[in-house]
């Protein structure tokens, strides 16, 4: 007899149940967002960047954003920026999804192996690229390629890596997408889940140690919020009041599994700042001017040594996870066009046209313009090679690296494998 | 010159190193004032401040992911795990991250950091206090798996640890802390000071990783072993009266093959000490590579001695540890034929 066994359970106490969540809409369902109670452009305060994180806790319910339904940008969060940096983030997010379109492309035309898109999130990296200096260190997820693009890394050598070509820094040895740059501040991206987020708030503190000024950004997602590793960042970085931004890309997906697996239906992502007693912000992941705003307002907190600040944008994956990823089996086809904070690049066109810096005939141009650009590194990464072709020439070079030197029984291995290849 | 036990001369090497490299930070749990519960980091924080030793939260998945973040940084991490035992929550981390940082990325970014941590059995510290787990990492590319059997070696093998640009996981077996040990656990512990290789010099040297120590020179047989089981394996041998050689190999990866193919070329017979448990463990490697290496200088099959395959046994210990009875039995059974 089962120890589960149901004759055994005691009939005068109330029947224990397990709640499994489930998102509000599966396929062939209508999708309504209404209860998501988006508040207005300018409802929310802003602190002082010196403010106890206490004050910035209401914060963490609310939703920072800066463009509203006019396409204007209200205070108090409107950074009031330069018609040219307005531009050049508009730039790099069209450059962003169009280079997501050539690729996610290349790859069904089985040019390579894996391809993931950002599709509705390219805000997101941009505007907190913009928002950092070019010296502070990211320690990205995969679905931060706007950093890259935004750093000015030329999209050639990241079509090099996605091909595993000869032109791959990476020598082949990477997943397409997990880029790594140390000159543009791009940490090696790990396709274990948050590991990441505590290894930047331990180049924070590195460069607190040394009495440096630049600081890091972690970054993770809302289902890996789940990981250890989110909870070991919070807490060394509430510990030693580590100058971290640490940012959790709500995209209320998780291959599958909506934000409600991770914890969403109890609290906000941003809510976790509360309990770790450091500064918690949720903002807009759509609104390029909110994301700039609250990645400026806690990157300069902590860099004046007041302290990390967790981020959550709050923003929607309009593609699949990743090119192995059918969306059709879980959500409505349409939810993406029902998600109520819009486009971040028709939103922030929208705002540059209302500001005459702007207008339709100039956007059509760079689009087509983003176009040829990426088509052009496309053709020059191709002459490289793509990934059918690969994994056939220098095989002596797989062994490379895993130690400064190589030991006998790697080289050994080497001899055998190259003579295998034969 | 001075004589020191090992924890005095691990203690020594962080010292000689906080004080030549700025970049050497040194963190763990319980390591800050308090000098960690071992004392191995005694009087770092007074001598080098709050900031380069210091206490960290009981979280080794976050002692190891910020060291990873420092040495992407450019720092040199030595961090302490309290046990061997509790190294499992940084495993990811350390097998995910750490080896594989410098090859993901071409060399790009290296993982210049030592994982210490006390390891092994003989102190009655139950299954949570006395694990060898080093075939966890021995399996693992792009880690180097150090462990000392003497306070010389100790230091000289830390501080090349600390100094080797890649990650570095430093067992110290803890049993042998303040003496070698003989296996016989009924008897009074040897302090280290009545023990030569106990007199170690106060400033810099290095013992090179990758290097054995061919500990007791012998014509009948080979005995591999590592950590506590040297002493342990040199005793039985004097007990028994076998003519063996015995080589402490010091660092299980990169492995010191050249020594051990000459011994059992030498000798034609070889025994495997390990004090871990018996199946994928180490010993099972060493094996392995013997018969492949050495196979037609062979006069009778390699013989393994380990812990046994159960978790570690608290009031058992005794049954568990592969001491002098096991070791008896098994030279003679390589002696046989």
């Amino acid at each position: 007899m089962s120890d589960k066994d149901p004759s055994k359970l005691k009939p005068n106490r109330p029947q224990l149940a397990l709640h499994v969540p489930e998102p509000p809409f599966r396929p062939g369902d209508t999708p309504d967002f209404l209860s998501l109670n988006i508040p207005a452009a300018g409802e929310a305060a802003r602190p002082d960047v010196t403010a106890a994180p206490a004050d910035t806790h209401p914060l963490t319910t609310q939703l920072v954003r800066v463009l509203d339904d006019q396409h204007q940008a209200v205070d108090p969060w409107d950074p009031k920026l330069d018609p040219d940096t307005l531009r050049k983030m508009l730039r790099d997010m069209v450059t962003v999804r169009v280079f997501d379109d050539r690729m996610y492309r290349a790859q069904r035309q089985g040019k390579t192996s894996f391809y993931m898109k950002c599709t509705g999130e390219e805000a997101i990296a941009v505007a907190a690229a913009a928002a950092l200096t070019q010296e502070d260190m990211h320690f990205p997820t995969y679905r931060q390629q706007g950093l890259l693009v935004a750093r000015g890394y030329p999209l050639k050598d990241m079509m090099c890596q996605i091909y595993s070509n000869k032109g791959d820094k990476l020598k082949g040895r990477q997943l397409p997408i997990m880029y790594s740059d140390k000159a543009h501040g791009f940490f090696s991206i790990s396709g274990n889940l948050g590991t990441q987020f505590p290894q930047a708030v331990g180049w924070a503190m590195a460069s607190a140690i040394k009495g440096d000024s630049r600081i890091a950004m972690g970054w993770i997602g809302d289902g890996a919020t789940a990981e250890g590793d989110f909870h070991a960042g919070m807490t060394f970085a509430a510990v030693y009041n580590v100058p971290v931004v640490l940012a959790v890309v709500n995209n209320q997906w998780a291959i599958s599994s909506f934000s409600g697996i991770a914890g969403a239906e109890r609290a906000t992502f941003a809510q976790r700042a509360v309990g770790y007693g450091i500064a918690g912000l949720r903002v807009d992941g759509n609104d390029a001017l909110a994301v700039y705003a609250a990645v400026r307002w806690a990157a300069d907190r902590a860099r004046s040594n007041n302290g990390p600040t967790l981020i959550e944008f709050f923003t929607y994956r309009a593609a699949g996870h990743s090119t192995s990823d059918d969306p059709s089996g879980y959500r409505p086809a349409n939810e993406a066009k029902a998600w109520p904070l819009g486009d971040p690049i028709e939103r922030l066109k929208a705002h540059l046209i209302a500001l005459g810096e702007w207008d339709e005939e100039r956007h059509s141009a760079f689009a087509a313009e983003a176009d040829a650009t990426v088509r052009a590194a496309q053709k020059e990464a191709e002459k490289l090679g793509i990934l059918p072709q690969q994994g056939k020439d220098d095989i002596g070079s797989m062994f490379e690296d895993v130690y400064a030197e190589m030991p006998w029984h790697i080289a050994e291995q080497r001899d055998q494998a190259v003579d295998e290849a034969r | 010159m001075a004589s020191m036990n090992m924890i005095q001369a691990i203690n020594s090497a962080h010292k000689v190193m906080m004080a030549r490299d700025p970049d050497v930070v040194v963190f763990g749990e319980d390591i800050g004032y308090f000098g960690g519960v071992f004392r191995a980091t005694e009087g770092l924080q007074r001598e080098f401040g709050s900031t380069r030793a210091f206490d960290a939260p009981i979280s080794e998945g976050g002692i190891v992911a910020t060291a990873v973040g420092m040495a992407a940084y450019g720092l040199k991490p030595v961090i302490e795990i309290q046990f061997a035992d509790y190294i499992y929550p940084g495993y990811d981390q350390i097998v995910s991250e750490v080896a594989k940082i410098r090859y993901r990325t071409a060399g790009e970014w290296a993982m210049p950091m030592v994982i210490r941590s006390p390891y092994g059995g003989g102190i009655f510290g139950g299954q949570t206090h006395s694990q060898s787990p080093e075939s966890l990492f021995t399996h693992i590319a792009g880690l180097k798996t150090v462990i000392p059997s003497t306070p010389y070696d100790a230091k000289g093998l830390l501080i090349a640890a600390i100094e080797d640009p890649d990650p570095v996981i430093f067992f110290e077996p803890k049993r042998i802390y303040n003496g070698p040990f003989d296996g016989h656990h009924d008897r009074p512990v040897t302090p280290w000071a009545k023990h030569s290789a106990s007199e170690v010099p106060d400033g810099h040297y290095t013992v090179p990783l990758g290097k054995a120590a061919v500990v007791r020179k012998g014509e009948a047989l080979t005995i591999l072993a590592y950590g506590t089981m040297v002493h342990v394996a040199l005793a039985a041998v004097e007990a028994q009266g076998v003519d063996a050689e015995v080589i402490d190999l010091r660092t299980l990866v990169p492995l010191d093959i050249a020594t051990i193919e000459a011994s059992v070329e030498k000798t034609g017979r070889c025994l495997v000490v390990q004090e871990a448990p018996r199946t994928s463990g180490f010993g099972a490697e060493l094996a392995a590579l013997v018969q492949e290496r050495c196979f037609y200088h062979l006069e009778s099959p390699v013989e393994r001695v380990t812990g046994w395959d159960t978790p570690y046994p608290h009031s058992y210990e005794w049954a568990y540890f592969p001491g002098p009875k096991r070791l008896k039995k098994a030279l003679e059974k390589v002696m046989a034929d």
